[in-house]
Formats: structure tokens, sequence, C-alpha cells
């Protein structure tokens, strides 16, 4: 399980790196492990949208299930990976890179406070069994 | 082998129907409605019976074997079911028919509707719901017209837990409901602290599933209904595990307030493609007005002399239609003849058998198959189809390989919160035999899992088509046989 260092994580498994004020946000290694084979991944808002910590923003199906993301953090969206379309499979090969979801300009810095470092996301995952 | 599509089996000029000359004058279509080409095969008839047959002969159906399908009680469907809804009065009556032609008919809707009151301990019954997720919609269609009947219009919100089946978020969002979920506790129970802080007055109300999808009696269910009635929400229960508490335990007794019934499931009325469903709904004392239009109700009550009059009858503030007529009147004949044919006594005698057979194989595996949640089980358990030591197989190779074995395999990957979840669901209908040979099917793949995993990870070997490419599958969509021209 690959976890950089350098990103932050929430608990349903969405990363966050922050560059300056923005935040660009995917799902994990171990998320895009457990989902298996991805085959289908629509983001749900669009750029301009003011997005709540929390809130649903993509649907990504694998061949085992379909599943929600949320936003990790509070912010304006100022990009959408439009690629993820046409190539949902990214996230399985490429889910730190290729595999990004959305950018976003952060309205409240002070929730990176509230997310896991990679140590910790480490530990959270394996205490779920993996 | 496979076989070929009915379009590869195609030889051009071939005919399987004469048709005779026409004894009036012929009128050509209109221009802008023929077509110069129409691909369709062309075979003789007995080309497309053998092509048929063949493709029946490789179908797998219970019928055939056993089909532990978590989840989805694959029971075995008596075949005094079909006789009965064969019988020209059920079969060749038609929907548009007057009431008074059809007295049988509404009687026999009228029973079951008061039988699975009964067996359910609500006040009122529909039979329209064409399905169970039909039946999902409908109750959460009056969980939402009670609100609104009540002017309590703050209600948006549905909580389903995260062991529910998938249809329950789908059908709260369908009815415009926004869905909060809930997690599991370790015990497999809904999380009561988690629930309550959910809890306020902008919640419609909950849809609980018990047994819950792990296959475990929701130990804290009377508190979760508690709780949820005294924020103002109703309590939806999800009927799908109904086979583990038919004569046992009654949800409206439990304080449900709405549940629907897969007739297809708990019923024995065919379903796995064999359908079509039937999803009737409960209601309590204080939803009976907001049931479909139209419930069947007996208009005169008879005597010695003279039989009862029966008549379709709109409810007060009833939600409309769901269906048209009268919904799947013929599931509702065989699931009227399998209550019929265990009577009030017996009807227990389905759920304690499921629930022996459940727990009798999850404890014949369970050395080599990690329990998800070890307690005792109702009608179904849910294993873990993994191995630290065997880090290549999931539970997906456990499942190929299991056709090789002649077997359906289990639910694979649902509910969602177990690793590799394999859900395996016997029913009351299986011997003894055929669960210790099931069992040991299973515990032999354990054991090539370890020593021969390239064998699950290639199975099957011994089916007609063997390892699908399910990514292909589902993002290279082909929905037809011959691509029209783009125009």
């Amino acid at each position: 399980m690959n976890t950089p260092a350098e990103l932050k994580y929430n608990a349903t498994d969405e990363w966050v790196k922050v560059e300056g004020n923005i935040a660009t946000i995917g799902i994990t290694d171990y998320a895009q492990e457990q989902l298996s084979d991805i085959v289908f991944t629509e983001v749900i808002v669009s750029v301009g949208d003011s997005l709540k910590k929390g809130a649903n923003i993509a649907t990504v199906e694998s061949v085992k299930a379909a599943s929600d993301v949320n936003a990790p953090v509070s912010g304006k969206v100022v990009e959408v990976n439009e690629e993820l379309g046409s190539a949902p499979e990214v996230i399985n090969t490429d889910p730190y890179g290729k595999g990004w979801m959305l950018k976003v300009e952060l309205s409240d810095p002070g929730e990176l406070g509230s997310l896991m470092d990679a140590a910790a996301y480490e530990k959270y995952c394996q205490e779920r069994g993996h | 082998m496979p076989e070929a599509t009915i379009y590869e089996l195609t030889s051009a000029g071939r005919q399987g129907v004469r048709f005779p000359d026409a004894d009036v004058p012929v009128s050509p279509l209109p221009a802008e409605f023929a077509r110069e080409e129409l691909p369709l095969p062309e075979l003789s008839e007995i080309d497309v019976i053998r092509h048929f047959t063949r493709l029946s002969q490789k179908n797998y159906c219970i019928d055939y074997g056993f089909y532990p399908l978590g989840s989805c009680t694959m029971k075995y469907n008596p075949k005094v079911n079909e006789e009965a809804a064969r019988l020209p009065g059920f079969a060749a009556i038609h929907p548009l028919q007057p009431e008074e032609t059809v007295q049988g008919a509404l009687a026999l809707m009228y029973t079951l509707q008061e039988w699975l009151a009964e067996i359910s301990g609500f006040k009122g019954v529909t039979l329209q719901p064409a399905a169970g997720a039909q039946g999902e919609y409908t109750g959460v269609m009056i969980i939402r017209a009670y609100h609104e009947s009540r002017q309590d219009d703050k209600r948006k919100k549905i909580i389903v837990p995260d062991s529910a089946h998938g249809t329950n978020p789908a059908t709260s969002a369908m009815s415009g409901f926004e869905v909060v979920g809930v997690a599991t506790d370790a015990s497999g129970n809904v999380d009561l602290d988690a629930l309550k802080a959910t809890l306020d007055d902008t919640v419609a109300g909950i849809m609980l599933t018990n047994p819950n999808t792990l296959g475990l009696f929701e130990q804290n269910v009377l508190e979760v209904v508690r709780l949820v009635h005294q924020a103002g929400g109703l309590v939806y229960g999800d009927g799908a595990n109904l086979n583990a508490l038919l004569g046992v335990v009654r949800p409206g007794d439990l304080g449900f307030d709405i549940m629907h019934f897969n007739l297809h499931k708990t019923f024995s009325t065919p379903h796995g493609g064999g359908g079509p469903g039937c999803g009737p709904v409960g209601v309590a004392a204080h939803l009976v007005d907001f049931l479909p239009d139209p419930v069947v109700v007996m208009v005169e009550a008879g005597d010695d002399d003279t039989a009862p009059l029966y008549g379709f009858r709109r409810p007060d503030k009833s939600i409309g239609r769901m269906k048209s007529f009268a919904g799947h009147f013929g599931m509702m004949v065989r699931a009227f003849c399998y209550i019929s044919m265990y009577g009030g006594d017996h009807l227990r005698d389905i759920a304690d058998y499921a629930v022996l057979n459940a727990n009798y194989l999850m404890h014949k595996v369970k050395q080599v198959y990690k329990v998800a949640y070890p307690r005792v089980c109702m009608h179904e358990f849910v294993v873990e189809g993994r191995w630290d030591d065997a880090p290549e197989v999931h539970a997906l190779d456990i499942s190929k390989r299991l056709m090789d074995y002649d077997y359906h395999p289990p639910t694979n990957y649902f509910p969602l919160i177990v690793h590799e979840a394999l859900m395996i669901e016997p029913t009351e209908t299986e011997s003894k035999q055929e669960l210790d040979q099931f069992a040991e099917a299973l515990i032999k793949i354990a054991q090539e899992a370890h020593t021969q995993p390239e064998l699950l990870k290639s199975a099957p070997h011994n089916t007609p088509v063997g390892r699908v490419d399910e990514v292909k599958a589902a993002k290279d969509l082909v929905l037809c046989c011959w691509m029209p021209d783009s125009k």
C-alpha cells in the first residue's frame, strides 16, 4: 500500500495535496485496491461550486461496488479532472497522479488539521483489516 | 462449448415460417417507415428450438442445483404453486372484467392481504408493487405523504445503516430525501451512538433490515425503533429477510410502521430471471389511508348461504397507483398457495429450518473461512473469502471455483462492510446431505487456495464459458447484436 508522506488523508479514504491555497483531491491507493478494477467515475461537482467538507463530490464504480467520494475539505472548485470520464482506470494505476479528481481553493485551511498524516492513515487502514 | 449467438447461426434466406398470400388488398408501408435492411437472424424452426433448448440446459437454476446466493433467498419453488397459478379461473381472467365476474380472484387477493397483515403484525397491506424495490418506493412515498399530511415539511432525511441493501439509499434518493448513513458496531448491530447523532426533527425515517445483511438479528431493534419514533421519524422495514422471522417475530409488534415483503423470496414465487416479482407493503394503523389505490376490500360480508362480495377501493389519502391493474396477480396466487400449504401452525418451520441450515453450514466451514461477525446467525451468514497466507486469492476466485464443483456461487462483495465478503444463504429447502457436500467443496477450495492458487485464479474450468472479463463487460457495452447505422 502506497501512502505518500507529503499528503493528508481523510477517514473515508480521500487524499489531499496542498499547494498554497489550492488542494488537489483524489482517492487513496488503499481505496482503489479495495474497490478493484474501476470501470466508471463521475465527478458530480463543477468548477465554481462551493463545497462543504463531507459533501458528495464523485461516484466511483468498480466491478465490485459503487462508492461515493466525499470532500475532505471545504472550498471552491477550481478544476475538475475531465480525463477520468474516458479513462477511469488511471485511478487504479496512478491514484495520486493522473487519478486526481478535482482541485479546490480552500475556504477553511484550519480543516486540514483534522486530516490524518501518512503514518496515521496507514495505521488506520491496517486496523480495518488490511 | 459456448453456444453461438443466434445472429451467428443465421443463414441468409432461411425461414422458419412461411406466410400465406394475403387475402386482403396489400397496402405498402409509408416510405418514411420502411427500412431497406432489417438484420434479424434467419433460421429454421428447429434451429431456433435447438438453440434455446441448448441455452436452457446450460442455465443454472434452483431446479438443477444448490443456489446459496445470499440475500436472494433462492429457495425451491414448489410445483404446486405453478399448477395453482395456471388454473383457468386465475390464468384466463382479464383485469378489465367487471368485479362481480372475478370474485374468486378478489377473494384470493383479500385473503392474502389479510394473511400478510397477520404474519407481519400490520393493519393494512397493498399487493400492488411489482417487486421489492418498488415496494420500498411505495413505502417511502407513504412516509413522505404521512409527514406532508401533518404539514411537517422539515423532514428531508432518511437514515440508512451501512449494512443496508443498495436499494434503500436509492429508494430514499429517488423519493427526494437526503440519505444519511449510520455505521455498524463491532457486534454487527446499528451503532446506537452514531444513530443518535443523526436524529433530529429533520429525520423522516429510517430504513432498517432485520435480520440485517450480515445475517444477524438486529439486537438493538427495539431501541432503534424507540429513538427514531422519539425524533418523530417513521421506521421502514426492509422485509427482504423475512424468511428468517416467519411465525417467530412480527415486525409490526417490534414497532415498525411500514415493511415490504418479497413474495418472490419469502413466499417462494420464482425470481432471478424467472420472475416477475411481487413486493406487497404492510403498514401500521396510522398509515392505512395512504396505501396505493386500489386495495381489495370486502364490500359485503357473506353468511352461510351467500358468499361475501369483494371489490376495489381507493384509500382516503392514497399516494395513488403504483402499478397498472392489480399488480402481478400470478405471483399472488403462488404465494397464497404456499402459505396455504404450510398453514398458520407450520409457517414457523420455514424460519426454523432456514436458520438451522445457515448455522449448521456456518459451523461446518468456520474453521477455514473467517466468519465476519461470529454470532449465532439467522438465515444467512457472511465469511471472508481471503487468507493472509494466500494473498493472491480473492472472494471472486472462490466463487468462480465453486462453479467447477457444480454449485452456484454465493453473493460476493456484499455487504460492503465485510472485506472480500462471501454471503451464503442455504435456505430451508436444502437437506443435510446437500449442505454437507457444499461445505466439503468450500473446504476443498480453501485447501486449493493454499496449494494450487492458480486453479482458483483461472477458474471456472468446467463451464461452457471460462473466466469472463468483467472490466471489459462493464466498460465496453454492446447492447445490440448489430450496430444500427448512425444517421
